[in-house]
């Protein structure tokens, strides 16, 4: 391993079996109160054919075991408190320690759902409250908390968009999606039964008003947009884009994954959306937890707030409520309330920066992100190149010249310490690295990334090999994913892990 | 600002390098009517004293279960959380890190998944399991959408014994797919029979779905259902929301069920007034194409080491985009690493005592309760922990009383069920003391006896 | 890259062996090199009928997924049922083992829009 400005130099790696191979026969991690009420129980009164026979695989293990094995497995992760994370359109900002703090106290996770309103008025104002201030932020009227997460606030966005545009008689065909966009959308537009028609962006990386001019007709029942977009570029038409879909009897609605470029700079409501949804795990800093929970609340204006999913949070004389003597909701896309643990911290979160430290979020977030365009910019290429939001999107076209790819190039900043970019998103750049470097982040952070970046351009020159082999330092090297397609193990078994260690032993023989 | 870094020097340095005159230059790629020129009107930032201080404020507006005597069910149950689960879950290595989308950097969070899939599998009977849904009522909802697929057919039968905001969230997910949902009933006994499906069984039906225990706390019988739907060409789908029931009953996968779902909330999620909790999905090997959410596969590194790595990503909706399986992306990641620390804990003898505890603990309270003058027990079939009682007057009015004795004695069921006017749904875990069980008999004794002599 | 002549091609990276009225039908070596490590391929029943332009099959690779086009219309009369097992061929072999379906053919006019190898060369050096 060469000398390199990042902190990735190989440190204490341990080796860790699956939990199921720890542990032994008998061995325990419960602590559970000895019954009072043995002795004069009677037997079981479940037939016994309903009863479980067998013992189900779970490790026979002491606490410690559970611990030691769980730490270690955290070891190999990289997350955010260990280091730099610009993945793309992901937003991967500090998370606050005082979030989590607030969130464990035992007046919020010990509340039932199914309380009586009376006893939650703290939470409840809680929730009435986000609502508020989130559509403020977004410049929209009303708000619901439920979707549990941004695809589900998708989902939730289309229905209301439906059950509006049914309840002025024709719920139209189609919904047009911007070929930059998030896998989700057109799959949430498939969920509300909607087919997608695909718009192509300009050369400019923005969406032209004529191209929507040209697919607008009475069939479509609404354009999905994100903004600022997937090359991280604000939609500078926006406006008018809005307003050609709005005077042929179209909604638009906005992919709020975005919103960290624009908070307390701009807000969606002035541009003519309809409907948003936020990722509070994106903007809002709750935790992303290995892949969630995430929560995605939904923004709208006031045509489609007769139909915001039911219940929803109300407050009259003194008193907070769910009403759900809503006639025209769409319905309920979650069990109770939403990821009220989440809606807490992002809560929280608001509450510390108020509408001057929001604001101040943005702007670093983009000031961060031209930084990291403007030192990079001669090093990659740049497909489009003029003055980003919070996000920068590069090609490996240079590159590629000597053969290197955006993967391998990926995979070699592990080397040095880094979480990858986004690869391979937006579909529409060949070859995408797509760098959102945050806010929370420090000029020295992204000037030892930039470093690093241009030391592993120069290896794809002169030493190809380092580049090709990466990572080199992790605890294990490139995997095999085509055997997982093909020979796929989902669950370990005794069987599956013999036929496992015997391909493993093949595998050896033939290296 | 304590989050952001940037001092005013550093500032102006990236702005020169940049080769704009402030960060305001940059916002003027927004036309100029879309700025936004004056402050949001948010409440003032609070320091971390007075934001600790504003916020225990707020809590202390609630009553929790701490505070109260509460046999609350209905879908979120109270259990007791291991220490050691929250110390680990809230390792900044986990809460931190997103998607495994670079699995060599992301081993922790894999094999985690990995132990979490093969737990769910084996405890509901099935060849496996994806990496976790948002909850119950979605997971439900989505193993009625991949029947739709796998059987191609337009017909989901859906037992009215569901949890109501399951079907609630089932339909609103259906809502557009041009399909049919029939609800059957249950029998006297509070237990759905074959003949109760038999007329509703054609050959369009793509699954029928039963829950186990069902609302009421009934343990079904799904062995004595499964030939009939089979027969009928269609999927069984067993759903559960007391996951603590998997440590006594026979798997749903072992009754004959295609795609087991259910609230895994049970397992060492906080209550949290109704989530995050985690959605659990298992079904059979042959049907995985069909499959919704995240799955990871075992496999090896270039060097023979064991690795794990997200599989069968071309289902999802990043690469089939409008034909994915599931618009879903975020699932519940740290919720499935909760749950396999906390089973990880508690192994196949742990949950077993625990989820005999929950049956003895209900049972006693079952039986002290409907042995009071003017209180019955709504179904005469075998439950796991909680129960219908029917009274004679108002639940409303005795609920309303035992919350001042500080009792939460349980959840109202008639406005989702006409039919079972008067009834109570009560609920008792390993949280309940044999004096609250008391306690509660001896409040609802008072309570029914002053109204007696009213 | 490989452009056998002989062969005919389709805009959607199929390539059709014409023999009499039965076509035989399979992905060109640009569309497997461009999916990668080829890992499961789905085919369609025996006898059945499809128009041009229909999908009748899907081929994954790890990363990517494509619909297959069928390149004419008409009725499948043979699988290559040892492909589906094998599906790593694809890379290996797309023109020759990899073969996917035969069709008979119904309306032989249509054969007038697919393409000749140079013709297909060049729309993919276009792209």
């Amino acid at each position: 391993m060469t000398q390199h400005p990042g902190p990735g130099d190989s440190g204490l790696i341990f080796n860790e079996p699956v939990i199921f191979e720890r542990g032994a026969p008998g061995r325990k991690g419960y602590s559970l109160p000895e019954s009072e009420l043995s002795g004069g129980e009677a037997e079981v009164d479940i037939e016994k054919e309903l009863l479980r026979e067998q013992e189900p695989l779970l490790p026979e293990v002491s606490e410690f075991d559970v611990i030691r094995h769980f730490t270690r497995l955290s070891q190999w992760n990289y997350s955010i408190d260990t280091g730099f994370y610009p993945l793309g359109s992901c937003t991967m900002k500090y998370n606050p320690k005082v979030n989590e703090a607030v969130a464990s106290m035992p007046g919020w996770t010990q509340l039932h759902p199914l309380q009586d309103e009376d006893s939650i008025q703290g939470a409840l104002e809680l929730m009435f409250h986000l609502q508020q201030d989130l559509a403020k932020i977004s410049g929209m009227d009303a708000a619901s908390l439920q979707p549990a997460a941004g695809a589900q606030g998708e989902f939730t966005g289309l229905l209301m968009i439906r059950a509006y545009l049914e309840s002025k008689g024709n719920p139209r065909k189609k919904v047009l999606i911007p070929d930059s966009a998030h896998g989700t959308n057109p799959a949430s537009c498939a969920a509300c039964g909607y087919e997608v028609v695909t718009l192509k962006s300009s050369s400019t990386g923005v969406l032209d008003p004529e191209t929507v001019r040209q697919a607008m007709d009475e069939d479509v029942a609404a354009l999905m947009v994100t903004n600022p977009n997937t090359l991280g570029l604000f939609e500078t038409h926006i406006q008018e884009i809005t307003k050609i879909v709005h005077d042929q009897g179209g909604l638009v609605y906005c992919d709020g994954a975005n919103q960290n470029a624009l908070i307390g700079k701009a807000r969606v409501g002035d541009m003519g959306i309809d409907v948003l949804h936020f990722n509070l795990h994106k903007t809002f800093t709750t935790p992303h937890g290995g892949g969630g929970p995430g929560s995605g609340p939904v923004a709208v204006k006031k045509i489609l707030e007769p139909f915001l999913p039911t219940p929803v949070i109300a407050h009259k004389e003194g008193h907070y409520y769910f009403d759900k003597n809503r006639s025209q909701s769409v319905g309920r896309v979650k069990s109770f309330y939403g990821n009220f643990g989440m809606l807490i911290r992002a809560y929280t979160y608001i509450r510390e920066m108020g509408a001057e430290g929001l604001k101040q979020v943005a702007e670093r977030a983009v000031l961060n992100a031209n930084y990291v365009r403007v030192k990079l910019q001669d090093d990659l290429h740049l497909p489009y190149p003029q003055i980003c939001m919070h996000e920068v999107v590069f090609s490996d076209k240079k590159q590629s010249e000597v053969g290197i790819k955006t993967m391998q190039i990926a995979k070699r900043l592990i080397d040095y310490g880094y979480h990858p970019p986004t690869v391979y998103f937006p579909l529409i750049v060949a070859g995408a690295l797509m760098i959102e470097p945050t806010e929370t982040e420090s000029l020295h952070t992204l000037d030892s990334f930039i470093a690093a970046f241009k030391q592993i351009l120069e290896e794809c020159e002169i030493k190809p090999r380092l580049i090709l082999d990466a990572p080199e330092v992790t605890h294990i090297r490139r995997l095999d994913e085509v055997r997982a397609a093909k020979q796929p193990h989902y669950i370990y078994t005794t069987k599956s892990e013999k036929q496992f260690k015997k391909h493993i032993l093949k595998f050896l023989n033939s290296l | 600002m304590r989050y952001l870094p940037h001092t005013p020097e550093e500032i102006q340095k990236m702005c020169q390098d940049i080769d704009v005159q402030n960060i305001d230059e940059l916002f003027q790629v927004i036309p100029e009517a879309l700025q936004l020129k004056q402050l949001l009107d948010l409440e003032p930032p609070l320091c971390e004293i007075d934001l600790l201080k504003h916020m225990r404020e707020l809590n202390h507006k609630n009553k929790n279960l701490l505070q109260v005597d509460a046999f609350l069910g209905a879908g979120a149950y109270h259990h007791y959380i291991p220490v050691a689960v929250n110390s680990l879950v809230s390792r900044g290595e986990f809460l931190t890190a997103y998607t495994p989308y670079q699995p060599e950097i992301s081993q922790g969070t894999l094999q985690a998944i990995f132990e979490f899939q093969t737990m769910v599998a084996s405890l509901t009977g099935m060849e496996l399991a994806n990496a976790s849904n948002y909850d119950g009522a979605s997971a439900l909802a989505e193993a009625a959408l991949m029947a739709l697929r796998v059987t191609k057919r337009k017909k989901i039968l859906l037992a009215k014994s569901i949890h109501p905001q399951y079907r609630h969230v089932l339909k609103t997910y259906l809502l557009h797919q041009n399909v049919e949902i029939q609800e059957f009933d249950w029998s006297e006994n509070g237990r759905v029979t074959p003949a109760l499906i038999k007329e509703y069984l054609d050959d369009q039906v793509a699954a029928v779905c039963i829950q186990s225990p069902n609302f009421f706390g009934i343990v079904e019988n799904l062995s004595q259902l499964e030939s009939q739907v089979h027969q009928a060409g269609a999927l069984l789908i067993g759903c559960f929301s007391e996951a603590v029931s998997l440590g006594m009953l026979k798997s749903m996968g072992d009754q004959g069920a295609d795609i087991v779902v259910g609230e895994g909330q049970s397992f060492g999620n906080s209550l949290n007034l109704g989530g995050p909790y985690i959605g659990l999905f298992a079904t059979r090997e042959k049907f995985v194409r069909q499959m919704p959410g995240r799955l990871v596969s075992e496999t090896i590194d270039s060097e023979g080491n064991r690795g794990y790595v997200l599989a069968l990503a071309t289902r999802e909706q990043h690469i089939r985009r409008e034909k994915a399986t599931s618009n879903i992306c975020t699932n519940q990641g740290l919720c499935a690493l909760t749950t396999a620390v906390y089973l990880s804990l508690m192994g196949p003898k742990g949950l077993a005592r625990l989820a005999r505890q929950n049956y003895d603990s209900s049972h006693y309270l079952q039986r002290s309760l409907s042995a009071l003058p003017g209180v019955e027990l709504k179904f005469a079939s075998p439950f796991f922990n909680e129960f219908v009682l029917q009274f004679e007057m108002p639940v409303k009015d005795i609920l309303f009383k035992l919350k001042e004795k500080n009792i939460f004695g349980g959840v109202m069921i008639e406005q989702d069920f006409p039919q079972l006017k008067n009834c109570l749904l009560v609920c008792a875990t390993e949280m309940n003391s044999k004096k609250q069980m008391d306690h509660y008999m001896q409040a609802l004794s008072e309570i029914l006896n002053s109204e007696g002599s009213l | 890259m490989n452009y056998p002549e002989g062969l005919k091609y389709t805009n959607e990276h199929e390539w059709v062996k014409l023999e009499g009225n039965v076509a035989t039908v399979g992905i060109t070596d640009y569309a497997q090199d461009q999916l990668g490590d080829i890992v499961y391929l789905e085919l369609p029943e025996m006898n059945k009928q499809y128009e041009q332009g229909e999908t009748f099959g899907v081929v994954e690779s790890t990363k990517s997924v494509s619909d297959l086009y069928m390149p004419i219309t008409g009725k499948v009369t043979a699988i290559n049922e040892p492909l589906i097992d094998a599906p790593e061929k694809i890379n290996e072999d797309p023109y020759g083992e990899a073969w996917m379906i035969k069709i008979e053919l119904s309306k032989l006019s249509q054969l007038e829009t697919l393409l000749n190898a140079n013709e297909y060369q060049n729309q993919v050096s276009n792209s």
